[in-house]
């Protein structure tokens, strides 16, 4: 099967800083794929490289089998959600969805046809007579989706789509892009710093640091058995802990990484397992997060709601499953 | 609401603001009132009757006809010399960055804070020694000096309100260059641009300094009525040509002013 995007070695350096550092990736046709990765790790770098604002250094980058080297983003079947929407102050709702149309030479019947279809398709029709100045950052986003939808590309990407909305609206719109993606069929490609949404809407997720991919994988993957330290603290806020530990606990070597759920707190001072002391106690609302001092190593631990949660300061005793300590493979 | 807002203002501060204002406008209300002066000798005050023939006698002086093409045709043809100047200079300068961006900028801005008389002697010099004959065409350029600068500097402003992803976005739905130019550019520094160019037609319309040193036999209309002046005869046909002069370039700088607030929200601030 042909990929969606494929990065060969792609770099893309500004001076001495390097933004994407050989970098290979496949996208395959018809996924939802998330690019996690903290401010400044390259990850909006590589949409603009598939979008063609930006070229590559090094490398070669394919469209669907097609190379993109040399072809205007105006010829690419791509399309983008841009992070500020980038809705064309002057037009409104209805020209400015029908933009993609009009540069293309279609009718204006056609066009306006369309354009109130995919207004329909992300549930703003009749809001076509609009400037994007009255609409609210919700509709906006719609608006900017509809509009990048227009010309039926084969790659849709999305910078930072559901940064500047508000938390309820932004659990309604992963949901909304998530059913989207799957009923047209089109791959989606999304950027993103939040791992939460990144997790529970992706297929697959890269994480990326420094410009370099630390590990592509389903959700389960990197959430479960993350490949370095960087990735097993960037998404969940694992325990990283120290090879020493790991040897002392599963007789294996390398980093591991144990997911704050899955320590079992005792109070139980004659239970056995790691004796630790309680030093902080924050409420989350469904789980209570503690603090915990165990061989010398700060360690976070999770308690969900109705199990008692043991005082600030008491002493306990951690366990876990064999399996729930993972060892990571790489070092960094 | 504050209460205060509506508390007139202390008496001593309504005085100074009225002596002021009548310091600005006295004079320049002087000049209309001796367009319709019976007496065409001297300025005598207070004018001996008050008639509207002068505003015939002006419209049949070729001589004003003349002037006045000559004005017209320089400020028309400076301006659009600007407008196509100064947007590719607000273009560049605003949209990339490069080594001596600032310099540059302050080398276009530069000869707006020139006095006219030193940007005059240059040009005169400089049009001598490439042996260009002093025509209409010496003052277009002249004028083209300065009024870049008014162009450019509304189109600067323009260009860094509106946001860079609008022409990326413009690409990114299948635009080229100049469908993108044509359907989000130009839409969005249309009006910086006309009133960029109203404000340059108006300078351009009333200069005389650097007129004086670029042009050969011609004569646009303020050089005309320097010349007039030292001239005793039909005096009233002067005010009647400032009046004229006034409204045109009244005109266009309200026009202006109205536009640019006109376009003041951030275009393409979409959060």
């Amino acid at each position: 099967m042909i990929a969606a995007v494929s990065f060969e070695n792609v770099s893309r350096h500004f001076g001495s800083v390097k933004a994407v550092d050989s970098v290979d990736l496949e996208v395959q046709p018809g996924e939802f794929f998330a690019m996690l990765g903290p401010s400044g790790s390259g990850k909006t770098t590589c949409l603009r490289l598939i979008a063609g604002f930006e070229h590559p250094t090094a490398g070669a980058i394919s469209i669907f089998g097609e190379r993109a080297e040399g072809v205007p983003p105006y010829r690419r079947n791509v399309n983008t959600v841009f992070q500020d929407y980038a809705l064309f102050p002057h037009m409104n709702v209805l020209d400015n969805v029908a933009y993609g149309l009009k540069v293309k030479g279609v009718s204006k019947t056609e066009r306006i046809r369309t354009a109130e279809d995919a207004l329909a398709l992300v549930r703003l029709p009749g809001y076509g007579t609009r400037k994007p100045g009255q609409l609210s950052g919700g509709q906006r986003q719609r608006v900017a989706l509809a509009r990048a939808l227009i010309n039926r590309p084969k790659v849709l990407l999305l910078d930072e789509p559901l940064g500047a909305l508000d938390l309820k609206l932004r659990e309604n719109m992963q949901e909304e892009l998530k059913a989207l993606q799957k009923s047209l069929g089109i791959t989606f490609i999304f950027v993103t710093h939040d791992q939460g949404e990144a997790l529970s809407m992706a297929d697959r997720v890269a994480v990326f640091n420094d410009g370099r991919i630390m590990q592509v994988g389903t959700p389960q993957d990197i959430y479960t058995r993350p490949a370095s330290r960087f990735v097993a603290d960037f998404v969940g806020s694992s325990n990283v802990v120290p090879p020493d530990f790991v040897k002392r606990h599963c007789q294996r070597d390398g980093w591991g990484s144990l997911r704050p759920e899955a320590i079992r707190v005792s109070t139980q001072a004659n239970g056995t397992g790691i004796p630790a002391r309680v030093v902080s106690v924050s409420y989350i609302g469904a789980a209570t997060r503690l603090g915990l001092d165990a061989e010398g190593l700060r360690l976070h631990a999770t308690v969900p709601a109705g199990v008692t949660v043991p005082e600030r300061g008491a002493d306990v005793v951690l366990s876990f499953g064999a399996n729930a300590l993972h060892v990571m493979e790489a070092d960094a | 609401m504050r209460s205060d807002r509506k508390a007139s203002a202390p008496l001593g501060l309504k005085v100074a603001t009225a002596c002021g204002l009548l310091f600005l406008h006295v004079p320049i209300l002087l000049i209309f009132v001796y367009a319709f002066t019976t007496e065409d000798k001297t300025y005598q005050w207070p004018p001996p009757g008050f008639t509207t023939q002068w505003l015939g006698v002006t419209w049949n002086r070729p001589d004003v006809w003349e002037a006045l093409t000559v004005s017209v045709k320089v400020a028309a043809i400076a301006t659009l010399i600007a407008i196509v100047l100064g947007t590719l200079c607000a273009a560049a300068v605003s949209g990339s960055r490069f080594f001596g961006r600032e310099v540059i900028s302050l080398l276009i801005i530069l000869p707006i804070a020139l006095p006219g008389i030193i940007t005059g002697i240059s040009l005169r010099s400089a049009f001598s020694l490439m042996d260009i004959p002093f025509s209409t065409w010496t003052i277009v350029l002249g004028h083209a000096t300065f009024c870049v600068v008014v162009v450019y500097n509304n189109a600067v402003a323009r260009f860094r309100r509106t946001s860079g992803s609008l022409i990326e976005a413009s690409y990114d739905l299948g635009a080229d260059g100049f469908q993108t130019f044509r359907h989000v550019v130009l839409p969005n520094i249309g009006t910086a641009l006309l009133a960029g160019g109203m404000l340059a037609f108006a300078l351009s319309f009333d200069e005389v300094i650097v007129t004086t040193f670029t042009a050969g036999q011609q004569q646009t209309l303020p050089i005309w009525m320097l010349e007039e002046l030292v001239r005793p005869r039909q005096r009233p046909v002067t005010n009647v040509v400032a009046m004229v002069v006034v409204l045109v370039t009244l005109i266009p700088i309200v026009a202006a002013y109205y536009l640019t607030r006109e376009g003041d929200q951030v275009s393409g601030a979409g959060k």
